[in-house]
């Protein structure tokens, strides 16, 4: 019998919010085992491995290790009792050199200063025992991401940890550095260290883990001998939809092309290609979706093509014009309309009223003013109209958004938007976090919009049912490429989908030259 | 022209190195701050009320060595109040430093009238103290290079002299190598178990030893007096000065030493005296300023642009 080292009975972790994290989740570790965690984003992964390490504390449930309770407040009790963290996001000082960013919290010290070569010493001997190839005198910042990562276990080895936590590893990793980082995990595990490796990469679970535990939205749906699973079979637990929404729509008919993007590519401030070579053509009376696993490029495609950021290369027109070096009130006047990611941020001013909002797009148009005065009565008709068209539940229209549900502040946002006169939609998450309600109502919108008025639409968003049942051409977007391109989104099932979602599959260029 | 001799040389440089003084100790406490991860605005009220407090301790005590070590404990105690209110009391950094610059112009002036009845300077209520001036053997005796360096005040010296100590602590000491990772990224050094907020408090006080000695030069080694607003900018300057060389200890000193010779060069021109007006003289030195960040920072977005650019071409 494999003996236990690390037990999580019943942990529920509710955010201040009312957000439920984790509900009654239970999971155990095997001395030397590799045990994936797998879930959608969102499903609790994230969450869970923080209480573990101390970084929050969950209202019910208990910690065990070796069979013993143990409580975990914080990061040194965690690091204490054996834990160690290899984060997503590496917790690394570029400009120090690896001895420094390893000996950091536990200096070797002498004659009160600082002992450089004893750090240097120590570093190269865990890069020895764990054959790890890499210079401890050498900057962080001179080091590829791959050997940044090597440099992050290395500082949880040489604080003995026994248990190691890795989140999404190999997220940032090339398929070379992913085959080094296995071999060196499976060293580990042979060294009697037992590791969680959470990913949605499922072909990796597969490669180095023997059990896989799966959650969903908060939820434990059990832990499972990867023996006898294939991959069709996690994706299925992971992604399986819950509430199946239908939207009756009729067969579009497409066009002209009103939005054409040509060989689109973003290099990020560190040099990483996160949008690459996208082309694709959006028509009038369409409404294409972009699915996806988030931050695969799909807010970076958002940012562009509404103004609010630049590009490397390529080429985007909107009503046949061009919108490089455009402003966003430009591109806005060229025809797009903008549904942002992030309500709060971009979607309105919290502050100002339901009226002030829904104008802010407008209110320099002739049909507002008059002179330098603003022509309030005609506004407030035309706000009190939306407000009874968009089902905005309010006192009046001078209430201040914030006030507002976020159900409702999206109902602002969106009555604002599809009333701008656009005949191009971008719509990127329009309907994350809000109730069932009022998502009805705006993914109905969306594609009665297309239909009725000939609107241009393109849907972007990680809930595979909004895109499913929305769109008429279905995108796959991965590491900031199309991966697959379905002429009809209803046609698609959602098992096919996760596959190219996580990188299972992929669609030639041929395949789908005929869908962009 | 007889103006352009070697003595002249030798009194310009004379001159750049004192104008300096407090700008490298400005700029040397604005690194300290940086490197743990903070914007010191504050520079110049803490220099301030060191200045102020040089003067009046050295005075009443008769003591000139009192009023050097007075000027540095006000300015650590002025540290330590923006360091409580944005450290515990969680302020916004900028708006403490501001509100702390503007109670120290005020407040100088407040403690100064109490004292002496003067609202302007202390210059005729106060027995004037100064710092005492070195003369260096051997080298005071080489021409042009001589009286450049011999014969400064003892505080020019230390400024020099900290521009190596700021530079040991920040690279050679435990806590120096503590402080720059809380400065760079203050998650990844709590998650190794450094204490973030007393890493913040300590840079804090060594910020305040440092403007507490920028302040005593400028009362008790420039001039032997306080006076309203002395110290006109200079934390100001400093601070730009640490943001040209982004944070080196080095290369802030040595862009203070450039805005000294501004300074310096400003005073000279003054002192040939023709039509052109003052005022217009004085801005040298921070029109000097605005030109340097906006050169430097013309070099970086440059450098940023060939990085977006550059992956392209591959």
């Amino acid at each position: 019998m494999a003996q236990e080292v690390l037990r999580m009975d019943n942990i529920t972790k509710i955010y201040d919010n009312g957000f439920v994290a984790n509900k009654n989740i239970t999971f155990w570790l095997n001395k030397g085992e590799i045990l994936a965690l797998v879930g959608e984003n969102g499903a609790g992964k994230t969450t869970l491995m923080k209480v573990l390490f101390g970084l929050e504390s969950p209202q019910s449930g208990d910690v065990y290790i070796n069979g013993e309770h143990v409580k975990i407040e914080n990061t040194l009790d965690a690091i204490d009792k054996g834990i160690g963290m290899v984060h997503q996001h590496f917790m690394l000082l570029p400009s120090l050199t690896v001895a420094e960013n390893v000996a950091l919290g536990i200096e070797p010290m002498k004659k009160g200063l600082f002992d450089f070569n004893k750090a240097v010493k120590m570093t190269q001997e865990v890069a020895d025992k764990y054959r790890f190839n890499i210079d401890p005198l050498s900057k962080v910042e001179d080091l590829s991401v791959g050997q940044m990562q090597k440099v992050e276990i290395m500082k949880v080895l040489i604080r003995g940890a026994k248990i190691i936590i890795m989140d999404e590893p190999t997220a940032v990793l090339t398929p070379q550095e992913t085959d080094e980082l296995f071999e060196q995990l499976l060293l580990l595990k042979e060294g009697g260290h037992s590791i969680i490796f959470i990913s949605h990469k499922l072909e990796e679970v597969k490669r180095i883990c023997s059990r896989v535990t799966v959650l969903r939205h908060g939820y434990c749906l059990g832990s499972y001998d990867l023996e006898n699973m294939n991959e069709s079979d996690i994706s299925r637990l992971m992604v399986g939809r819950d509430v199946v929404l239908k939207i009756d729509k009729e067969d579009p008919k497409p066009e002209e092309v009103v939005v054409k993007i040509k060989n689109l590519v973003k290099i990020n401030e560190t040099g990483k290609k996160v949008i690459d070579g996208i082309s694709l053509d959006i028509r009038k009376g369409e409404v294409v979706g972009i699915a996806g696993v988030e931050g695969n490029g799909q807010s970076e495609l958002s940012d562009v093509l509404c103004g609010m950021d630049t590009f490397s290369s390529g080429e985007v027109r909107i009503n046949n014009q061009d919108i490089v070096g455009k402003t966003v009130h430009e591109i806005r006047q060229m025809g797009l309309a903008y549904i942002p990611e992030d309500r709060m941020r971009h979607g309105c001013a919290a502050d100002l009223s339901i009226k002030d909002n829904i104008i802010s797009d407008r209110f320099f148009l002739p049909e507002y003013c008059k002179g330098l005065f603003m022509k309030h009565k005609y506004i407030d008709q035309l706000v009190d109209q939306y407000i009874k068209d968009f089902e905005i539940a309010c006192d009046d229209k001078n209430q201040p958004v914030r006030m507002l549900s976020g159900g409702n502040i999206q109902k602002v946002v969106v009555a604002r938007e599809f009333t701008s006169g656009s005949n191009f939609i971008l719509a990127n998450q329009p309907t994350r976090g809000i109730d069932v309600g009022a998502a009805e109502m705006i993914r109905k919108t969306i594609v009665k919009k297309s239909r009725t008025e000939g609107t241009a639409t393109l849907l972007i968003s990680a809930d595979l049912n909004e895109v499913l049942e929305c769109s008429d051409r279905l995108l796959v977007m991965r590491k900031g490429k199309i991966v697959a391109a379905f002429p009809k989104a209803n046609e698609v099932s959602e098992d096919e989908l996760g596959e190219y979602m996580l990188g299972i599959k992929t669609m030639t260029a041929k395949e789908m030259e005929n869908v962009l | 022209m007889p103006m352009y001799t070697l003595d002249w040389f030798a009194n310009f440089g004379f001159s750049v190195l004192r104008l300096s003084t407090p700008l490298i100790f400005a700029a040397l406490a604005a690194v300290i701050s940086r490197k743990a991860g903070m914007l010191n605005m504050a520079l110049e009220g803490m220099m301030l009320t060191s200045a102020l407090a040089g003067v009046i301790l050295s005075g009443f005590t008769g003591s000139v060595w009192i009023g050097l070590i007075g000027a540095i404990i006000v300015g650590v105690l002025s540290g330590a109040i923006i360091g409580f209110s944005n450290l515990t009391g969680k302020t916004d950094l900028y708006l403490t430093c501001i509100a702390f610059n503007l109670a120290a112009t005020g407040g100088t002036v407040f403690v100064m009238y109490l004292l002496t009845g003067e609202k302007s300077t202390t210059s005729a209520a106060i027995r004037a103290f100064s710092v005492p001036s070195i003369t260096i053997p051997l080298i005071d005796k080489i021409p042009l290079i001589g009286k450049m360096i011999s014969g400064h005040n003892l505080l020019t010296y230390l400024a020099f002299l900290s521009i190596y100590m700021v530079w040991f602590f920040l690279y050679k000491t435990r806590l120096g190598l503590r402080l720059r990772a809380v400065g760079e990224n203050p998650k990844a050094a709590s998650s190794v178990g450094i204490n973030v907020t007393k890493i913040g408090y300590i840079s804090f006080l060594i910020s305040g030893i440092l403007c507490g000695l920028g302040g005593a030069f400028m009362s008790m080694g420039w001039v032997s007096f306080f006076m309203k607003n002395m110290t006109n900018g200079r934390g100001y300057i400093g601070l730009s000065a640490m943001n040209i060389a982004a944070g080196n200890p080095v290369g802030s000193a040595l862009a203070a030493i450039f805005f000294g010779f501004s300074d310096a060069f400003a005073t000279m021109i003054k002192g040939r005296g023709g039509d052109f007006p003052t005022e217009f003289i004085e801005m040298i030195p921070y029109v000097a300023t605005i030109a340097a960040l906006v050169v430097m920072n013309i070099i970086r977005m440059g450098q940023k642009r060939k990085i977006e650019q550059g992956v392209k071409q591959k």
